[in-house]
């Protein structure tokens, strides 16, 4: 009935948690499949035996960090929910999954529906939320309907609404659509959607979620992967679960490859224990016959660049002093960072030696230029601009002067908007011109003939 | 023209503005439906969401013109969307854009002549790492090459009757 996305080949490094039964051929989408392989369990004994501040311990004895972009731990958001207020508190499940790169929360969707469900209602539970919603893309349709028949079926066993299993608490979930619009990941963006109007982000102070959310009520927002998560703490307890991957990079992570690399897909492995060279070389097979590596991005595209062959030095948290290439970076949230970019929504995507590095960039920018809110001038017109210079300079209009004016818009919009979308969208263009400057400076020197016989086209 | 809605989908709307705290939170839900029964949404329609939800016409209007899913005019039978952003370009997905449209002597963001389709181009579908891809109204194609293409589009030609589109009459 409902297409399922193309499956990965199991790698063996991979320590399959949230995707454990996504990919097994005898696996459906039941609410039977689920129960049969002990789901649905765990909430079960929590609402029956345990109480929410423990829950809530777990998660923050778990040090999980959020899987949507910005790593914060889950376990802190929560704590932060204003609990004074005496206004019902809101959960709200980001299944927006619009960075590109990441394909991730489509797999858990499509494929194991009710374990997103369990960790919603365990959240809920813990932080004793009034009502719960999904806010999934539009361009996920078939995923959307997949959750509201389980929605629908947990329903039927009492497992979601009124007074679940016969404990007192009563908690709904709410399938909520997108309608193509990037901005609706950011967290604010959402709410404001939800709320009914146009998705421009709120400023931070004041309108923190977890004080002034939806309906300007202590809300919660996590990503699809992290709510997962939360039901394998649970499970496991939080301590046990730390113990996965690495102190503060706890727990596993669904990555996501793809671009120019032989064996593109989802790779769930543990924080900490592989590098991006494992990911790119040996999971993902490495590069295409007869090229070599250009660039990589290491967590979605507003993530800065790696030129291959750059070196990456300083010291570590703990002191330790580092000096990786790009294959030595860990792959976790603390490496990327510690390299001067970050892992985000641990989208990595590879660029080999056959494209113009400059078409790379016009292409990205082109993306943040279409889903700018434009409530920000900075961010409405910087992007645009970054868009229309990478795309006359990839047509062969390129200019001499092109590169320094490229770095001066960038360096204009970032920590001057009123979300991260501004961030975003100068970090492609201020490292990639600073990273590949001699690229863009010979561009100028390219016969103009010759984009117009480019093998094949990014703009 | 009043705009009215079929039983069927008035009984949708009905349900889903009451699952919500907030009336208003249930526009995007209603938006949907009536774009997929009615093709696209008609100011007769959007006034009568605002009347339904008690706002302004323009408050309903704001929400249509932000959205890129919404459309205040009609598009061939069947939508067309194919992934631009960079992990589908990097393996084709520019080529593939051009096969459609070929394929249907049309142009980008318009209704083919023959009725058939309107392609277009979309931002990352969340399926980069089968790349390039592209969607058929609700459907999602993985790993799309040239004969696929040919596929999908012979396909669409046999189940899709060739003609003006609803809307579209002057
Ligand atoms: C421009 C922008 C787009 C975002 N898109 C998404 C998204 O598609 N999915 C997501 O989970 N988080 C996205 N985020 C991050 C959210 O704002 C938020 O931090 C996240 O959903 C919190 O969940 P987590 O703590 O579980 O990661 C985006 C942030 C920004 C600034
Ligand atoms: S930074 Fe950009 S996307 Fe964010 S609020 Fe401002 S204009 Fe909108
Ligand atoms: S880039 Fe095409 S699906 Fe993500």
């Amino acid at each position: 009935m409902f297409s399922v996305p193309k499956s990965t080949e199991i790698h063996p490094s991979e320590r399959r948690i949230i995707l454990k039964h996504a990919d097994d051929p005898e696996y459906d989408i039941s609410i039977d499949c689920y129960t049969r392989h002990g789901g649905y369990d765990v909430l079960k004994e929590a609402v029956a035996n345990r109480k929410p501040e423990d829950l809530c311990q777990e998660v923050m004895d778990s040090e999980v960090r959020g899987r949507g972009g910005a790593g914060f731990p889950a376990g802190m958001k929560w704590k932060f929910l204003d609990r004074k207020s005496g206004k019902p508190i809101y959960l709200i499940c980001n299944a927006d999954e619009s960075e590109p790169g990441t394909f991730k929360d489509r797999q858990i969707i499509h494929k194991d529906p009710h374990q997103l469900i369990e960790g919603m209602m365990l959240t809920a539970f813990a932080t004793n939320c009034a009502l719960a919603f999904i806010y999934i893309r539009e361009e996920m349709p078939l995923g959307a309907q997949i959750l509201e028949a389980a929605i629908e079926e947990a329903r039927a066993q009492n497992l979601v609404g009124e007074n679940i299993l016969g404990s007192g608490y009563s908690c709904d979930i709410i399938v909520h659509r997108g309608a193509a619009a990037y901005i609706c990941g950011e967290e604010t963006g959402l709410i404001e959607s939800l709320e009914g109007k146009r998705a421009y982000p709120r400023i931070k102070p004041p309108y923190f979620p977890a004080a002034l959310g939806l309906y300007m009520c202590p809300t919660i927002v996590n990503n699809v992967e992290t709510l997962c998560n939360v039901k394998h703490i649970v499970d496991m307890g939080g301590k046990n679960y730390a113990q996965i991957g690495k102190p503060g990079n706890t727990g596993t992570r669904i990555w996501c490859l793809s671009g120019q690399v032989r064996n593109p897909g989802y790779y769930e492995l543990e924080n900490g224990k592989f590098t991006y060279g494992d990911l790119i070389f040996e999971i993902g097979g490495g590069l295409r016959e007869g090229r070599t590596l250009q660039a990589v991005i290491p967590g979605g595209s507003s993530a800065k660049v790696w030129r291959a062959g750059e070196r990456f030095t300083g010291k570590l948290k703990n002191g330790e002093a580092f000096n990786w290439g790009i294959e030595d970076v860990p792959l976790d949230f603390d490496g990327p960072m510690a390299a001067g970019s970050m892992s985000g929504s641990g989208a990595v995507i590879v660029i080999d030696d056959s494209v113009d590095i400059v078409e790379v960039l016009a292409n990205i920018n082109a993306f943040y230029a279409h889903e700018s809110c434009g409530q920000c001038t900075p961010c409405r017109e910087g992007s645009l601009w970054m868009k229309k210079i990478t795309t006359r300079m990839a047509n062969g209009g390129a200019r001499e002067e092109d590169a320094d004016l490229l770095a001066s818009i960038g360096d204009q919009i970032a920590g001057r908007t009123i979300c991260a979308h501004g961030e975003a969208c100068s970090w492609p263009t201020q490292s990639f011109v600073a990273k590949f400057h001699d690229k863009f400076v010979e561009k100028a020197k390219e016969d103009p003939e010759k984009a117009k016989v480019r093998p094949f086209r990014l703009v | 023209m009043a705009f009215e809605p079929s039983a069927e989908t008035l009984k949708y709307i009905e349900d889903v503005i009451a699952r919500y705290p907030q009336k208003r939170s249930a526009i995007m839900m209603i938006l949907h439906a009536i774009q997929k029964e009615a093709g696209f949404l008609s100011l007769e329609a959007q006034e009568w969401v605002a009347d339904k939800l008690e706002l302004t016409p323009i408050q309903v209007r704001e929400v249509v013109t932000f959205y890129p899913f919404y459309r205040e005019k009609p598009i061939g039978k069947r939508h067309i969307r194919v992934c631009r952003t960079l992990s589908c370009a990097l393996n084709g997905g520019y080529k593939v854009c051009d096969s459609f449209k070929e394929a249907f002597g049309t142009e980008l963001d318009a209704i083919s002549p023959d009725g058939r389709v309107t392609v277009e181009f979309a931002e990352c579908l969340a399926s980069c790492g089968t790349a390039p891809v592209a969607m058929v109204d609700d459907v999602l194609y993985e790993n799309l090459n040239e004969e696929q293409v040919e596929a999908i589009c012979e396909q669409i030609k046999k189940e899709t009757p060739a003609g003006e589109v609803a809307g579209t009459e002057s």
